[in-house]
């Protein structure tokens, strides 16, 4: 009886993780084959050997430069600047346990943008040092909502509405410091208030690849103790979970990539948000949801940012595009949550 | 904790003080706009002597100084009728929805009149300053029922938190549309910038003229409702039972809310967080009777709004802070403040 039970239970666990090796497998392709059409096509068609041979470090004439200094740049970052959202913005809302709780919502993200905005505009300054201040920013304004929400323990309600007067505030900040910006900086502006890709250069990527592996590293490596804290700090405690110490470097960790992933390529909007519930709904309930979420959001990103440069009448920053799609979605969730009859 | 028991100690006022003490203080309140319109039109970049201001007022532009009195006077009136619009519209939006987290910039409804104002410039060429408020106030009304009725699904009704997520995500998608709409008119966009940030600053008596006819309807209706939005606060059951036309009564008092924010969004760009501080700052005064609450809180935004506008002005000298962003220094912490403060299961 019992041996049937263990066996049932096995058998089962093993039919999630199969279907969950295959969705990751299945987001992985998917992502590898956007990747491949972004840099075959933009404005004109590259042949594949063309591609292959620049990748390779040889010089061919024109692609060299629409490739290599161009489609392959863009097409990365917004892969890094994904994965960094997505995973950061999952890892959120597990912990939360709320899918409305992600940094985009709360303030997060405009709290890196702000900072980076005051430290090129104000300051000057470029490079590595935006980045620090960004996380660093991005920290802070974490640490104020969390702060602000405390009242005999923190409510995710008071914690989301908190985040929205803090967002609304540091979006007058951003507003303000861009309009005090010489006009010709529209482009510029845009990106630190919707998010862009706009102008990507290797060597700049750097910062956001190592934040990406240090924090993204440390994030998947407690991923056991975060699907603890989705069950309840209670009942993760007595998993044997450290729940305080486990928080704390989640938001460490998550804040870390969020901000570093902001400095470059501003928030672009809802990525964070969005990545974890589609991931959750292609995944079903079968477990662990950081590292497809984290593909996801690179999806969203390469496909947001193609459609906003090729498919539509004219060039969009990404951000503009993700906004546009995130936005009916997450009125889409209040509405089924209604629906459903929880409460939000 | 403190808190609590300063409210639970507050009594209200017996039944014979009661009319008295709320009329003293709106004379108090029109007293400190005056003094309010007066130090607006006193200070600003540039020093200005007594016999300046009473010369510009008497209409003489003849020195710099003089002019630049002159130019303060419509900004100054902008700025009281656009505070008093907010402000009212505020306070009725919070009785209609019974909800205290309704604003109309956190309830989006600014943001709609910015995408109409924008989608018609760009796409319509509407230039004419009806055609403006009009297109606003068409968007604010859009906007308004939209996320009303998506707040309101579901159980619970119109919560705040619901109500505030849906104006939220509204707002995201507009602002994204008007980016859509304005980034390939480099023609409009830097005016359309400017304008979006909400400011008094450059105010003409040639601009405000038309919004008058709008906001003078606007406040009629709204005062005339105050008696109705005593009865919703009722509950809609209660309401019901007293003989009121619930759905109607909302409707109007909304229809009187959404000309005001719409003009006022004409004219000076989407303004946040006045319509939400200024009716919670009026209760502590005038109790929660909208025939006091009303008009309080119309004298209470235009002195927000002025006062918010006169501080933009001496802390970013020589420069200019725009008062959009003075207000959401100010109202984003009270928001948080009024989030703290109420229970979880009142969110």
């Amino acid at each position: 009886m019992l041996a049937a039970l263990t066996d049932s239970v096995a058998e089962s666990r093993r039919r999630r993780a199969g279907r969950r090796g295959l969705v990751v497998g299945l987001l992985l392709a998917l992502l590898a084959a956007t990747f491949l059409l972004t840099l075959l096509l933009g404005q004109s068609f590259t042949p594949p050997q063309d591609i292959l041979r620049t990748l390779l470090g040889e010089d061919v004439p024109g692609v060299a430069f629409t490739v290599g200094q161009l489609r392959l740049p863009r097409a990365l970052l917004a892969i890094l600047a994904g994965l960094s959202f997505g995973l950061g913005g999952v890892a959120f809302q597990i912990m939360l346990r709320n899918p409305l709780a992600s940094p985009d919502i709360i303030g997060i993200s405009w709290g890196a943008s702000a900072a980076a905005v005051i430290a090129i505009v104000v300051f000057g300054l470029k490079g590595p040092a935006v980045s620090v201040l960004a996380v660093v920013a991005g920290l802070g304004v974490a640490l104020l909502v969390y702060a602000l929400s405390f009242r005999n323990g923190v409510a995710g309600t008071r914690l989301i509405l908190v985040g929205i007067g803090v967002s609304a505030m540091l979006e007058s900040v951003i507003a303000y410091i861009l309009s005090t910006a010489p006009a010709w900086t529209l482009q510029e502006a845009l990106r630190w208030l919707t998010g862009s890709v706009n102008g990507a250069q290797l060597g700049a990527m750097l910062p956001l690849l190592a934040a990406l592996a240090v924090f993204g590293g440390l994030l998947l490596g407690h991923g056991r103790d975060l699907e603890a804290l989705r069950l309840g700090d209670d009942t993760a405690a007595a998993l044997g979970v450290r729940v305080g110490r486990t928080r704390v470097l989640v938001i460490a960790a998550a804040v870390g990539m969020i901000a570093s992933a902001t400095a470059i390529c501003g928030p672009i909007a809802f990525v964070a948000f969005l990545s974890g519930p589609i991931a959750a709904r292609i995944v079903g309930n079968n477990g662990s949801l950081p590292v497809p979420a984290a593909l996801v959001g690179a999806a969203l990103v390469l496909v947001g940012d193609y459609c906003g440069q090729f498919l539509l009448p004219s060039r969009y920053p990404v951000g503009v595009v993700t906004g546009a799609l995130g936005a009916p979605y997450l009125i889409f969730l209040i509405v089924r949550v209604n629906r459903s009859g929880g409460s939000l | 904790m403190t808190s609590g028991a300063v409210t639970a100690g507050r009594r209200p006022p017996p039944a014979g003080r009661a009319h008295r003490l709320p009329a003293l203080w709106l004379l108090l309140l029109a007293a400190a706009l005056v003094v309010l319109a007066a130090l607006s039109v006193a200070i600003g970049t540039r020093d200005v002597g007594l016999g300046d201001i009473l010369a510009a007022l008497g209409g003489r532009i003849e020195t710099i100084a003089e002019a630049a009195v002159a130019m303060r006077i419509p900004r100054t009136l902008l700025a009281l009728l656009a505070g008093g619009a907010l402000g009212l519209a505020g306070a009725i939006m919070q009785g209609v929805t019974r909800n205290p987290l309704a604003d109309p910039g956190i309830l989006g409804v600014n943001m709609g009149a910015s995408l109409a104002v924008v989608v018609g410039v760009a796409w319509f060429e509407i230039a004419s300053a009806y055609a403006y408020i009009f297109t606003a106030i068409l968007g604010a009304g859009a906007a308004a029922a939209f996320v009303y009725v998506i707040g309101s699904l579901g159980r619970g009704g119109a919560t705040p938190l619901k109500l505030a997520l849906a104006g939220a995500a509204t707002s995201i998608a507009f602002s994204s549309l008007v980016i859509a709409v304005v980034l390939p008119r480099a023609d409009i966009a830097g005016g359309i910038r400017a304008w979006q940030v909400g400011g008094v600053g450059g105010a003409t008596f040639e601009r405000i003229h038309p919004v008058l006819p709008f906001l003078a309807a606007g406040f009629v209706v709204a005062l005339l409702s105050a008696r109705k939005l005593n009865a919703l606060a009722l509950g809609d059951e209660l309401a019901a039972g007293l003989g009121e036309h619930v759905a109607a009564t909302r409707a109007i008092a909304a229809f009187a809310a959404i000309l005001l924010c719409g003009a006022t969004t004409a004219v000076c760009g989407p303004i946040a967080f006045v319509g939400l501080v200024v009716p919670h700052l009026c209760r502590l005064l005038a109790g929660s009777d909208h025939r006091w609450l009303l008009p309080f809180s119309a004298l209470g935004g235009a002195g927000l709004l002025l006062a918010a506008d006169i501080v933009g002005r001496i802390i970013a000298r020589p420069a200019e802070l725009d008062v959009g962003i003075v207000t959401a220094f100010i109202g984003a912490p009270f928001f948080i403040w009024i989030v703290r403060r109420q229970r979880v299961r009142d969110l």
